[in-house]
């Protein structure tokens, strides 16, 4: 087995297996196609991030490459129909998940006609280079492409670098490191050319000037196709490594590839280092070139209890049952499993649907597996640690783990175990290491969403308390105002007015340091701004369409990047701070629509809730003092509204429904810059209810890099995705069903 | 169709306890058919003493403990245990010396602890140091190896000795013990004597003296084919062999006379053995791969100390229950520099 040795310098990475590979099993014929199912599964949740949202009926009609849900927020995939017919169910079907639970599927009854919809969704661009970098991303996005090596996570997003980042390498995974896996294999041998011209793609996109492919050398015809293709192209190169697992692990690869390694808990973003898998670029460029969701994929179908391996172009959706049979059905079979046998799950049935993650089915009988039997104690004999690929001691993790010693489970790296499986696979004692880290892992994760919760309700019962306070404050000075007139007489009015003023300013202050501990200046200055927008605005006629405009271009911009049905908290932001640059100067050129902008909805329905009596009253504007006054109080009370708890969307819908007066409109401006401003000194890591998907920034960059303090945003990005891809990775034993089981690295070894 | 489910990975396991502690037995037997030729029937009454007190202590201890008893006796571990005992107590000894040490090693070493891997010593090195302390007498009467002119005590003389503590009539205990070479250095130096004049005196001293020398490279040979198989690291025999053999040239560039030269050291007393079967027990051994060095390292510097400077000829077993004190300490400042972490090693 030899092959064409290396230019390049590769690295060794710690640890890792040499195991029999099993994959010549498989690819005795080329990749076949699997026959179009009698029914298509297509569960909601194929993906890191929320579920997709259905965007047919049952009893529609669909047609192959319809979208059939739509991605519900930024880390999200929409899903398509993967062959033509009728819709005739949407509801909890068994699905591959951990849990056993039933998790909603779109079920399509197919007509054998496999109908194309009649002009595809998007135009093919023969020649990507005529798109822009964005552009490319939405189409990504449209298709629903996720990371095909095994965790799911949406491409687009890793199709976009983010401001101030410069990417000096694209990695193509073609490692396909694990036992008996061999699709990647099939597909670089067979379709090199798409695999190349997808690199480019992305290398474009990303603007990375060099690409390197990965692949071990137990793969000498995929690396033959590969390297001539590539033979007298620049900037891309196939790079041959020693077999070894989890060389596919992306941080693994990574090093060997560059000798560099990922920060822990960081990003390969953060060495300048995106990483894709060889059959998600060949996916891209499909997308792209021909307009072709991702509706099928090549994967394995393989194991001794199998009659005929070998891989398949497979309609995401088909039933796993329908895949053996095609396969000549099962001979002694012991376990089922979904991807391969170090990190794939064991299926409780075969009737489950094989997802856009899928990259094998594995059927063994049972002497080929691991015998159920009692683990011995450890020995300390530390065969773990000499080959775990993070450097981790599992051994010491795992007395931990065992003895539900969290912290010095953490203390020891737990966080950094990419679950490989490598420990538990050389241990003499037989014990389920990895089992034991998800479970720490999981448990760590209950514990902090818990104490998040505690803290949001502590944050909520302050609030409430300062709130009081003020109404009672409030009330008593309406008595004193009350007795002044009554002894005073009608010149005094003005100064009443002021006092209350005041008395109310110094109130929301006081609650206002309570409640969220914000930076005084930043009230301040939304004062200010205020006060400066409701003079600028006093000549104009129409104040709420100018913001309105205004929105629009904000709502225009994070359309460009295809999320105007997502809305979270930070597009209002972005538009709020878009409007108040309107206000500035720009001249809205755009038609308006009136001031019913999503973002000022949420913002209004936001302030309206929280912020109860301080919300602004139309009276207040009646006396001249207090009309220069109230924006800026409102401006206050709304940012601290905005920055100190978040509304259920449904709570937001409800109270935007209420109609708005014309005199709000200027406080509406005051309240938006103060928003924005205090959407960026806000915390961080926002608090989030279980199962939530962070929104942040940085899946917003496109629209927020025009606002000063960019660097803050994307620092706060980083932050929040290091995050989140801690969270998924971590969640995993502990999945909700509607979730994808999602490996803790994104491309699966 | 359903199929049961379980966590992955899904391959066959590797290769179990059982399997490696069978290894480490394998590996044992060239050293231990080395020392029968040379010491005689002793060695191997003592072991099966040994194994058979072993088997019924553990048995009882599981019974006690609850334990499943076909499960952990089969293990091989206590088996092992008794296997290094034996090879420590003298060829002659009386049945219930070899006896107790093992139930002490059993009871004390590992079950009171909590059984296998959970004993922070050596148990059979805890066994081994309760008996020197205790039977001072018997544990250094060793017999003198195989010459020409010479052979072992026959086996009725063994039997009779060992489990009815009488010898043969015309058969006397003081001609047929002997000092061991260590013991032999000891005694002469302490005499004020050199030791090129012990050489002259004895003319044992090829290696580590007679018997002592082939028994070493039996056990060297049966640690090597660990290594190859991988049923131990490298560490521990290295850092052990390696700082004993420094300190040992060292000190004999310096003084010749006073002090033995490496190769005595390795190929003389328990270092061989201890470096490849004593030290290298995962259980009571360091776990990272540098703490293992710094603990081989830490047992090779024991031992030279207390044999050079010390109260005991040999030195292996207090140096190995000493190390064991430190493992935790060592393991927390070894370990490994984690992937991506910027904390250096």
């Amino acid at each position: 087995m030899s092959v064409a040795t290396n230019t390049r310098r590769t690295w060794r990475f710690p640890g890792g297996l040499h195991m029999p590979d099993h994959k010549a099993m498989s690819l005795g014929s080329p990749i076949g196609t699997a026959p179009i199912p009698r029914q298509l599964i297509l569960p909601l949740s194929q993906h890191i991030g929320a579920p997709a949202i259905p965007c047919v009926a049952v009893g529609d009609q669909v047609y192959r490459g319809q979208t059939v849900a739509e991605a519900d927020g930024y880390v999200s995939a929409p899903i398509h129909a993967s062959s033509s017919g009728r819709v005739v169910e949407i509801g909890p079907r068994l699905t591959a998940h951990p849990s056993g639970l039933k998790t909603e599927c779109i079920v399509i009854e197919t007509d054998g006609q496999d109908t194309p919809l009649p002009e595809p969704e998007w135009a093919p661009t023969p020649n990507y280079s005529e798109l822009d970098p964005a552009e490319l991303r939405q189409i990504v996005r449209r298709a629903g492409i996720t990371g095909l090596g095994g965790a799911a996570f949406p491409s687009f997003i890793k199709l976009n670098p983010g401001p101030g980042s410069r990417i000096e390498t694209l990695i193509l995974n073609g490692a396909e490191c694990e036992p008996y896996i061999a699709c990647d294999q099939a597909v670089m041998a067979e379709r090199a050319g798409e695999i190349i011209a997808g690199a480019r793609l992305i290398q474009y996109a990303i603007g990375a000037p060099q690409c390197l492919i990965g692949i071990e050398d137990n793969k000498p015809d995929a690396i033959t196709a590969l390297q001539s293709v590539v033979a007298d192209e620049t900037g891309i190169e196939v790079v041959v490594l020693p077999t070894r697992y989890p060389q596919g692990g992306e941080k693994q690869l990574i090093q060997a590839l560059t000798g560099k390694q990922v920060p822990s808990e960081g990003l390969p973003l953060d060495i300048g280092i995106v990483c894709h898998n060889v059959a998600t670029a060949a996916a891209v460029w499909r997308a792209v070139v021909h307009a072709e969701p991702l509706i099928s994929r090549v994967m394995t179908i393989t194991g001794s209890a199998v009659a005929q391996p070998r891989n398949l172009q497979v309609r995401i959706g088909t039933p796993v049952a329908d895949l053996i049979e095609y396969c000549g059905g099962y001979q002694d079979i012991g376990r089922l499993i979904m991807g391969g046998p170090m990190m794939g799950f064991a299926l409780r049935s075969d009737e489950v649907p094989v997802v856009k993650a899928t990259n094998c089915i594995l059927a063994v009988p049972q002497e080929e597996i691991r015998p159920e039997e009692p683990a011995m104690p450890c020995i300390r004999c530390g065969a773990c640690a000499d080959d775990c690929p993070a450097s981790l001691l599992p051994q010491q993790l795992y007395w931990y783990a065992r003895d539900k010693d969290f912290e010095g489970a953490q203390k020891y790296n737990l966080f950094d175990c990419i679950e490989c499986g490598v420990c538990a696979q050389v241990c003499p004692s037989h014990i389920p290491l990895v089992q034991y880290f998800r479970f720490a892992k999981t448990e760590i994760w209950k514990a902090e969403r818990e104490k998040q919760q505690s803290d949001i309700a502590r944050q909520r019962h302050e609030a409430r308390k300062a709130r009081l306070e003020k109404e009672a404050e409030e009330a008593e000075a309406r008595r004193a105002a009350k007795r002044n007139k009554l002894s005073g007489g009608a010149q005094h009015e003005i100064e009443q007015a002021l006092a209350r003023a005041k008395a109310k300013k110094a109130a929301t202050q006081a609650t206002q340091t309570v409640e969220s501990g914000e930076p005084q200046s930043a009230v301040q200055a939304a004062i200010a701004r205020a006060k400066a927008a409701s003079s600028a605005e006093a000549t104009e006629s129409e104040p709420a369409a100018a913001g309105g405009a205004a929105a629009i271009i904000a709502r225009a911009r994070s359309r460009a990047e295809g999320n105007q049905d997502a809305q979270p908290p930070q597009s209002a932001a972005a538009a709020a701070i878009a409007r108040a640059r309107a206000k500035g100067g720009e001249a809205p050129a755009t038609k308006s629509t009136g001031s019913n902008s999503a973002a000022d909805i949420i913002a209004r329905a936001r302030a309206k809730k929280e912020g109860g009596s301080a919300s602004p009253t139309p009276t207040a504007s009646a006396s001249a003092p207090s009309a220069s006054l109230s924006p800026a109080q409102q401006a206050i009370a709304r940012a601290r509204a905005a920055s100190g708890n978040d509304d259920s969307p449904a709570t937001a819908a409800k109270a935007a429904a209420q109609p708005e007066t014309a005199a709000q409109s200027d406080a509406v401006v005051a309240q938006a810059i103060a928003r924005a401003r205090a959407a960026r000194g806000a915390p961080v890591r926002p608090a989030l209810a279980p199962g939530e998907v962070p929104a942040h920034p940085y899946f917003y960059s496109d629209s927020i890099t025009s606002a000063a303090g960019g660097n803050d945003v994307v620092q706060q990005a980083i932050d929040n995705e290091r995050r989140k891809r801690a969270d998924q990775t971590t969640s995993k034993p502990a999945l909700s069903p509607g979730e994808v089981p999602a490996p803790s690295s994104e491309e699966q070894p | 169709m359903q199929f049961r489910t379980a966590s992955s990975p899904h391959l066959p396991v590797a290769p179990s306890v059982h399997a490696l502690m069978r290894q480490v037995i394998y590996a044992l037997l060239p050293g231990i058919a080395v020392a029968a030729w040379f010491f005689g029937w002793g060695i191997l009454v003592n072991l099966l003493v040994a194994c058979v007190a072993g088997l019924l202590t553990e048995t009882a201890m599981l019974k006690l403990r609850g334990r499943p008893v076909a499960r952990f006796t089969t293990d091989g571990s206590v088996l092992i245990t008794a296997m290094l005992l034996s090879l420590a107590i003298p060829p002659l000894a009386p049945w219930w010396l070899t006896a107790f040490g093992t139930a002490f090693a059993v009871i004390f070493g590992k079950h009171l602890y909590g059984g296998l891997g959970y004993n922070p010593f050596n148990p059979a090195m805890l066994g081994y140091v309760a008996l020197l302390i205790s039977f001072p007498t018997e544990m250094t009467s060793w017999l003198p190896a195989r010459t020409l002119a010479e052979a072992p005590p026959s086996l009725l003389t063994v039997l009779s000795f060992t489990f009815l503590g009488d010898l043969p009539a015309g058969v006397l205990h003081d001609a047929l013990t002997g000092a061991t070479p260590l013991d032999y250095t000891r005694t002469h130096l302490a005499q004020g004597h050199t030791l090129l004049e012990s050489r002259e005196s004895t003319a044992v001293w090829a290696l580590g003296g007679p018997g002592w020398t082939w028994m070493s490279l039996a056990f060297l040979a049966g640690g090597l084919w660990m290594l190859w198989k991988g049923t131990i690291r490298w560490q521990i025999p290295a850092g052990l062999l390696g700082m004993l053999g420094l300190l040992a040239l060292v000190f004999w560039a310096i003084d010749p006379d006073r002090f033995a030269s490496p190769a005595f050291h390795w190929f003389s007393g328990a270092s061989m053995i201890g470096a490849f079967f004593i030290a290298t027990d995962p259980i009571s051994a360091s776990t990272t791969p540098r703490g293992r060095l710094v603990y081989g390292a830490l047992i090779g510097l024991l031992t030279y100390v207390i044999r050079t400077w010390g109260g005991y000829a040999d030195a292996i077993a207090f140096s190995v229950l000493l190390a064991n004190l430190c493992v935790p300490l060592i393991d927390q400042y070894t370990q490994p520099r984690v992937y991506g972490s910027r904390r250096q090693p």
